[in-house]
């Protein structure tokens, strides 16, 4: 508690913990690079650096606010010195911004244009290095390393995975995994929070935008989107549209416009995955077997498990992801002539998520011996397609999913934040349909931002202990506990992603604290507004339960094995 | 593949130290002491048991110059190239080394692992420039032609 003079004005502070975020606080838009505050504070990049009445400069992210303290921010010395920073991190950089694919949404490059940077008077003399794009899900170019670090904490602290660290010293030193590995050799389990977190193009997403346009541009074939639940939330505001406001009927469209034969909408899917997974879950709990039940939508909390925590294997949810379920239940339904009418059908899949990369190429996502899922591309690669089409987002009206795969229940679209396929199953779980109930569920401890909820859930007598969290690291600390006994829980769901997949590590970076709520709030407006919220009301679910899905839910809708 | 005798030795070397982050440093100087390098299948093995990443160890061991994942020859010689030796002319002897065993700047050691060359930045006895190290010894004042001399009577030695 105290009272700053930033720039001449008084500042109150209150438990923030650094005088950057005082100084954001009083809405002075600090430039920083290596700064998160969701990881440690390194104080590599000295962007930060403000200036003190004394005439002492410091990087205000590594300083606790003082009461009485005065700093400067913008002094003409300060203003030199950031210039001269940035100067020098792009005197080791890539330069060819121009054809770079992180051009336009790049920090450095952003900060270099702000900051008034418009020469470098230094020669680039470091050696070029290899690309490195074994991974499916990201691309690691060692060119644009800036050595923020920003990669190697987010895949530590927030992941706990840790493939990424700091190697060699000096004018040597490079962000790399052990030994210079390829990322496709290492426990990655894809994502993509590191590239989330670079401020440059030094890791970027795998793209495959080109593959749908070829797929597009092919008269031979029939292309076929669908689209999950957090894209919806995360699209708009790249076209000037509000933050987080859900804009699935204008992405139907211009998939449409863009030449997509149908657009399903994942929603009907996650339905699937709540019918499939609440069924799991009643009998393992009655049988008292493979408990806790562990959820399998996010891929890269499945290879987190099948990598680290082997001997819970069983315990995940034998159910396809939605993305997987829909996927099969599409190729399935086109492998009827009646409906494929002379065409091959591709599968294209738009996902917050990097991991759904890998995901689609695992060999469980396959069904008699084809890829259900073709091709996935991420939130950002579709804003980047609906830019390249020239289409003018904006002004498009709304248009409706294709049927027979295009509506989902409101417990299909909360799939997109953590908590949401907990909350669904629950909705799935009690009988009631009136709004009490739900409400009731929405209000047991399942909603809300925290990394690690606890709570227990009365089912017919039986009460379930539940955790819902969302970061790996997390999950890394419930599953110690778990094996340790020291917890006792009937489910846990995972998602890889802080805050769940509306902060994917295919979503537009960058997000900020407003961004993040807003997203989330937009998932829930969505709900709101949905008249059918439980899977079982769904008639088109239970239509398809009733006609393509007889006597092959085992084989369309759950893995075979891990 | 490394031979199980190395994993061994490694089990007893942590259980020395302590199965703690920390132990990480003191473990791979050990190894690096029993084997003259440190085998880098030992140091995923290591961070491994003392429950660190292998990147974060991979990051500890490629910071310190000492530490090295290539096998070393019998014997280590160090070529000091700080500022006094550097203006005393070791250049010359790091040349007529390089030549005299077959090895440049990229390859350090020779094939039938008796040399391995490094320089150094200072030795800390710039009194004796130009100065050379073999493991343990110091020569002091070399030229071209003695550092030469010195390694026939170590390869005689070593035989």
């Amino acid at each position: 508690m105290g009272t700053m003079i930033i720039d001449g004005r008084k500042v109150e502070f209150t438990d923030e913990k650094n005088v950057l975020s005082v100084i954001r606080k009083a809405g002075i838009d600090i430039p920083t690079l290596c700064y998160h505050s969701e990881v440690s504070t390194f104080g590599a990049c000295r962007l930060c650096t403000v200036e003190d009445d004394r005439g002492h400069t410091f990087a205000s992210c590594s300083e606790e606010p003082r009461d009485g303290m005065v700093v400067y921010t913008n002094t003409g010395r300060i203003k030199r010195h950031r210039k001269l920073i940035l100067e020098l991190l792009l005197a080791a950089h890539c330069r060819d911004c121009t054809t770079c694919v992180k051009s336009g949404e790049c920090n450095l490059q952003m900060l270099a244009h702000r900051l008034g940077v418009t020469q470098v008077r230094f020669e680039n003399t470091r050696e070029i290095r290899e690309i490195d794009d074994s991974s499916p899900a990201i691309i690691r170019d060692p060119n644009k390393c800036i050595l923020c670090g920003d990669c190697i904490r987010a895949c530590e602290e927030l992941q706990g995975v840790g493939v990424l660290g700091f190697a060699y010293r000096g004018t040597d030193a490079m962000a790399m995994p052990a030994f210079d590995k390829r990322i496709a050799e290492t426990d990655c389990v894809n994502c993509g929070q590191c590239r989330v977190f670079c401020p440059t193009g030094a890791i970027s997403i795998h793209t495959n935008m080109d593959e749908v346009w070829d797929a597009l541009a092919d008269p031979e074939l029939r292309v076929v989107a669908q689209v999950a639940p957090a894209v919806r939330v995360a699209v708009g505001d790249a076209f000037g549209l509000d933050k987080g406001r859900s804009v699935m009927g204008k992405i139907v469209n211009v998939l449409h416009r863009m030449g997509f034969d149908e657009v399903y909408d994942t929603t009907f899917s996650a339905d699937l995955t709540v019918m499939e997974e609440s069924a799991e879950f009643v009998n393992r709990v009655q049988a008292g077997i493979k408990l806790p039940l562990l959820t399998s939508c996010c891929p890269s909390w499945v290879k987190f498990v099948t990598d680290h925590y082997p001997e819970f294997k069983e315990n995940l949810s034998t159910c396809r992801s939605p993305q997987g379920m829909m996927s099969a239940v599409i190729k399935e339904y086109y492998r009827d002539p009646k409906h494929a009418a002379g065409k091959k059908t591709v599968v294209v899949s738009i996902m917050p998520c990097t991991a759904k990369k890998m995901e689609a190429k695992r060999p469980n996502s396959f069904t008699k011996g084809e890829q259900d899922t073709d091709i996935v591309i991420t939130t950002t690669e579709l804003i980047r397609m609906i830019k390249n089409s020239g289409i003018d987002f904006a002004e498009l009206d709304p248009e409706a999913s294709d049927v027979p795969f295009g509506f989902g229940s409101g417990g299909g679209v909360i799939f997109g934040v953590t908590g949401g396929v907990t909350e669904a199953v629950l909705r799935r779980l009690i009988p009631e349909h009136d709004k009490r109930a739900l409400d009731e569920i929405a209000e047991c401890g399942v909603r809300g931002d925290d990394a690690i909820k606890e709570f227990s859930f009365d089912y017919q007598g039986t009460k379930l202990n539940i955790c819902v969290v969302s970061g790996l690291v997390n999950a890394k600390n419930i599953m110690e506990k778990v094996k340790r006994g020291e917890a006792n829980y009937h489910l846990i769901e995972v998602m890889a992603c802080r805050r769940g997949c509306i902060m994917g590590g295919g979503q537009p970076p960058r997000a900020g604290v407003r961004t993040k709520a807003a997203r989330s709030k937009g998932i829930y407006s969505a709900d709101n507004v949905s008249i059918i919220k439980k899977p079982d009301e769904n008639p088109m679910v239970m239509a398809l339960y009733e006609g393509l899905l007889k006597g092959k839910t085992h084989e369309l809708l759950h893995n075979q094995e891990y | 593949m490394l031979d199980q005798s190395y994993y061994r030795k490694a089990d007893e070397i942590i259980e020395h130290y302590g199965r703690k982050a920390s132990s990480l440093i003191p473990i791979m100087q050990d190894i690096q002491g029993e084997y003259r390098y440190l085998p880098g299948e030992l140091l995923t093995y290591v961070a491994g048991e003392i429950g660190i990443k292998e990147a974060k160890a991979f990051s500890v061991a490629t910071f310190y110059e000492n530490f090295s994942f290539e096998a070393k020859g019998k014997y280590i010689i160090k070529v000091c190239d700080g500022t006094a030796c550097h203006v005393k002319k070791s250049a010359p002897i790091l040349e007529a080394l390089h030549k005299t065993l077959g090895l440049s700047k990229k390859k350090h050691t020779t094939d039938d692992m008796m040399f391995t060359v490094e320089t150094v930045s200072c030795l800390g006895a710039c009194g004796l420039a130009p100065t050379v190290m073999v493991n343990e010894d110091v020569y002091p004042r070399m030229t071209p032609e003695s550092v030469v001399a010195l390694v026939e009577k170590l390869r005689g030695e070593g035989k």
